[in-house]
């Protein structure tokens, strides 16, 4: 079958109801997709399929066929997204291992909600983050929005 | 400090050449500037600081990064010493095949305990400043002019009479052959100039496009895939399996049990395949008599711990506590309960192991990467000379990885297939819900007298617990006492003229282990709690009553008085709104917390602040140990509201984050931390900021319904979190 990941196209041999999670990770290396849960609990799998943010633990790659695929990898070649930036700027990660799912979601949010409130950020960050990066996820989606100048503190 | 790039380059190049290239492994520099760097060659001026021609300085990083930050902060000691040029640092990790043939030259590799820095500060500013004196000697020898006369700053080495001045590089050949100088001065706190800068974390822009190397990510030319299944009782034993129909699945390449039948394991050519292979196994399992252990049997083995009369005394024990009980006004009685927790971090346990004629190579992300290779040495009967371990950064480890026991399987997989082929073994989420190594579950009982003047005149503390030193270490307890289940006991902040503590040992079937904060996340529990309630008995304000009895514990009534003042705690909160305030002394830092809160009628908790409050005695990074205390605020709401482990039919209950629910961004209350460092010693900043956090929001619980909470999770007694 045919996947259009990060705008090249993938020819895979796979089992339809094989998660694209698994495509991306270990037929495909793309590395940048977590697995933690596995059954849309947590979003470290979060990818975007035309668009819309998905969890690929759950998502039958048979699915995402003929659709526009979007990873960690596909959001910018440089880590030059605002997102990305603003995740740097306010030194968001911890261990990192949740970021990629965090920083696809909040992508998303943003495209969709270029201001969000608090109760966006509430509504659409239901990612989990052990190691406790909230504060500072909703700090950096205030100033990629340009709605507070609140910056970590040193 | 540049890119992250550079941090595993060593690694990159090792790794490749061992493995005959073909890592995928994500660190891969511009070819020009690899080639460069290599051709050029840095020199090692001492094992910690390596110095090139271009003046680049990389400073050598022993123990792990999972998140902590000590990757970037414990460089930062060895450079302000040194006197470097922060811009032009690199950190490379120290190469753990190296450090074992060295003898463990560079220290210790455990990433455990909150010790990175307040365990390393004193040798890595002494390699800072050897190789500092180091490069004046080579100036020194080259210019013909006393080193006294000497200045280094800024990465520039000078002789100001002469006008001589140069960056490292030419001079790190030289300085390298000198004699290494003992007893080399040490920099005055005041003079630090990288020491208490909020460096930006070096491995962080790794984390934000995808690049960030764990372990789960190693991809390696030929590699299957394992699956695991472990005996869902522990300790059980397959004694069998069906896997007729699992072996014809499409990639699957053998099924086999490892561990004389402790797991059974699926091997495929993807992880999916072999995952979904193993769910169709039938496994007879001989669950070895521990089927029948559950919540209240283990409860009740626990209560009889609470007051059986073989218990062991702490050493702090004094006067004559029944005496001064029975002469007293008001005594108090409690008995707190803190549940198993699992860690659950992100990236589940798993790693990937290669068995050739002469090596054995390991990646797996790890607390204790020295260690690892012992283990798998130990299960392959080899040397750990042999075996290679290679960095990785870990997907969170908050003391899940200071156990090797996923490593272990990976190299017994390994050595059941073909030599040479690479197996990544990664567990399920559920693997890692139902096989960890829990925090122990605990039981306290307490007991408490007040005199006339509502001083507490008598403590007595029995603790029911089980031993990490007994049971996870394998090391006998002195005279009967584990010191970690007892922490927070063993020196009460609190005078009281006469004291009575007392641990008894309550070893289960469930495996415990070290879980962030560790004695540290449940001793608080009772204790801070109980100190309230004997505050409420006297009708006083518990900061005051507490404070009222640290005359001797200056430190303590420091941190305490700094939270309290940050939450404004002299005046009232609005109507409705409740606080509460607790204070700890853990690894060797104080920490203390104020939560307020307000509760509705259907028991929904709102936090409307928390105030964290540290004195480390020295802080290396702020905005890393800011960032500390915030992910600290949610682990323990997390295991406040929420945590539990509960057994049933010899098994645990939960599975994965539905049933093992974590604090989400829409819980996450504003949290104000206080660093309020007063110099003079050196304490921890990853595990502290949980220990006051949980008492501190249970005595705000009280405040705001009259009501005690003495056994977690919160959930169990009807509250919700908003
Ligand atoms: S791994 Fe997909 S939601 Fe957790
Ligand atoms: S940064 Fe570690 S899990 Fe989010």
């Amino acid at each position: 079958m045919k996947l259009q990941i990060n705008n090249q196209v993938h020819e895979v041999d796979v089992e339809p109801e094989m998660p694209l999670l698994w495509v991306l990770r270990d037929i495909l290396d793309l590395k940048g997709t977590k697995y933690s849960c596995g059954i849309a609990q947590c979003g470290a799998c979060t990818v975007h399929i035309d668009g819309e943010p998905m969890r690929s633990c759950v998502l039958p790659v048979s699915s995402a066929e003929g659709k526009r695929i979007t990873t960690i990898e596909g959001l910018s070649h440089d880590a030059s997204h605002p997102v990305q930036q603003a995740w740097v700027k306010h030194q968001v990660p911890q261990c990192g291992y949740c970021q990629s799912g965090q920083i696809m979601t909040a992508v998303s949010l943003l495209e969709k909600i270029s201001k969000p409130t608090d109760a966006d950020i509430n509504a659409a960050m239901t990612n989990i983050c052990r190691c406790g990066t909230y504060k500072r996820i909703r700090d950096a989606i205030h100033d990629v929005a340009g709605n507070a100048p609140e910056v970590a503190k040193a | 400090m540049k890119t992250s790039n550079r941090i595993s380059r060593r690694n990159f190049l090792l790794s490749s050449a061992a493995v005959g290239g073909g890592l995928a492994l994500g660190f891969t520099l511009p070819a020009s500037k690899a080639q460069a760097a290599a051709a050029a060659g840095p020199k090692r001026v001492n094992i910690w600081v390596e110095v090139a021609p271009d003046d680049s300085v990389t400073i050598k990083y022993a123990r792990s990064e999972m998140g902590q930050g000590s990757l970037t902060s414990a460089p930062q000691i060895v450079a302000d010493e040194l006197d470097a040029n922060w811009e032009q640092v690199h950190i490379a990790y120290v190469d753990v095949h190296e450090h074992i043939l060295m003898n463990k030259a560079w220290g210790s590799m455990q990433t455990v305990g909150s010790q990175t820095i307040r365990n390393s500060q004193s040798y890595l500013r002494q390699a800072g400043a050897t190789a500092r004196a180091m490069l004046v000697a080579a100036a020194a020898q080259t210019w013909k002019v006393p080193a006294s006369e000497i200045t280094v700053k800024n990465g520039i080495v000078a002789h100001a009479a002469s006008k001589k001045q140069s960056g490292f590089g030419a001079l790190a050949a030289l300085a390298a052959t000198q004699a290494v100088p003992k007893d080399v001065p040490l920099k005055d706190p005041a003079t630090w100039n990288i020491i208490g800068q909020s460096k930006p974390r070096v491995d962080i822009p790794a984390s934000v496009n995808g690049t960030q190397v764990y372990g789960i990510d190693v991809s390696l030319p030929g590699m299957v895939y394992a699956a695991i299944a472990q005996s869902p009782v522990f300790g059980g034993k397959a004694r069998g399996f069906a896997a007729d129909s699992a072996r014809k699945r499409r990639g699957v390449i053998d099924i086999f049990t490892i561990d004389d039948g402790a797991s059974v394991v699926v091997v495929a050519d993807n992880w999916w395949r072999a995952k979904n292979a193993l769910a169709e196994v039938v496994i007879d399992w001989d669950e070895q008599g521990n089927g029948k252990a559950d919540n209240a049997s283990i409860r009740k083995f626990f209560e009889a711990g609470l007051t059986a009369t073989d218990a062991a005394p702490l050493p702090n024990n004094k006067g004559d506590v029944d005496t001064a009980m029975k002469g007293a006004g008001k005594v108090l009685e409690a008995e707190y309960f803190t549940p198993y927790l699992s860690h659950s971090p992100m990236e589940p346990m798993g790693a990937t192991v290669q068995i050739s004629a002469a090596e054995v190579h390991v990646w797996a992300s790890t607390q204790v990467a020295d260690g690892l290779a012992s283990e798998v040495a130990a299960a392959l009967k080899l040397k750990p000379e042999v075996v290679i371990v290679h960095r990785v950064q870990a997907g969170g480890g908050f003391g899940r990885r200071g156990s090797g026991d996923f490593a272990r399987q990976a190299a017994l997989i390994a050595a059941k297939l073909p030599q040479g082929t690479p197996v990544k073994l990664l567990w399920s989420r559920e693997e890692d819900t139902q096989h960890g190594m829990y925090r122990p579950l605990a039981m306290y009982k307490l007991k408490g007298a007040l005199d006339a003047n509502n001083n507490v005149v008598a403590w007595q503390t029995r603790i029911a617990s089980g031993s990490l030193m007994a049971q996870r270490i394998g090391a006998p307890l002195a005279k009967g006492v584990d010191g970690m289940a007892t922490e927070g006991f063993s020196r009460l902040p609190y005078e009281v003229a006469n004291q009575d503590h007392s641990y008894i040992q309550r070893a289960t079937h469930v495996p415990i282990g070290f879980w962030r904060t560790v004695g540290w996340s449940q001793t608080p529990f009772a204790r801070e709690q109980f100190i309230d309630e004997l505050a409420a008995a006297a009708g006083e304000d518990p900061l005051k009553f507490r404070v009222r009895h640290m005359a001797a514990d200056e430190l303590s009534r420091h941190i305490l008085e700094t939270a309290a003042k940050a939450a404004g705690w002299d005046t009232a909160p609005p109507k409705g709104v409740f606080r509460g305030i607790a204070t700890t002394e853990p690894y060797a830092s104080f920490t203390a917390a104020v939560v307020e809160l307000s509760v509705n009628d259907a028991g929904v908790i709102t936090i409307h602040r928390i105030v964290q409050a540290i004195n480390p005695g020295y802080v290396v990074n702020p905005l890393n140990v800011r960032a500390q205390l915030e992910g600290a605020t949610v682990w323990a709401l997390s295991a406040a509201m929420w945590g539990e482990i509960g057994i049933e039919r010899g098994r645990v209950k939960q599975a994965n984050f539905h049933d093992y629910r974590v604090l989400r961004l829409k819980e996450m209350p504003k949290v104000d931390v206080v660093l309020a460092p007063t110099g003079g010693f050196w304490g921890g900043v990853g595990e502290p900021g949980q220990a006051p956090l949980i008492p501190a929001l249970c005595n705000a619980l009280f405040a705001a319904t009259g009501k005690r909470y003495r056994s977690l999770p919160l959930t169990q007694h009807g509250l919700s979190l908003a």
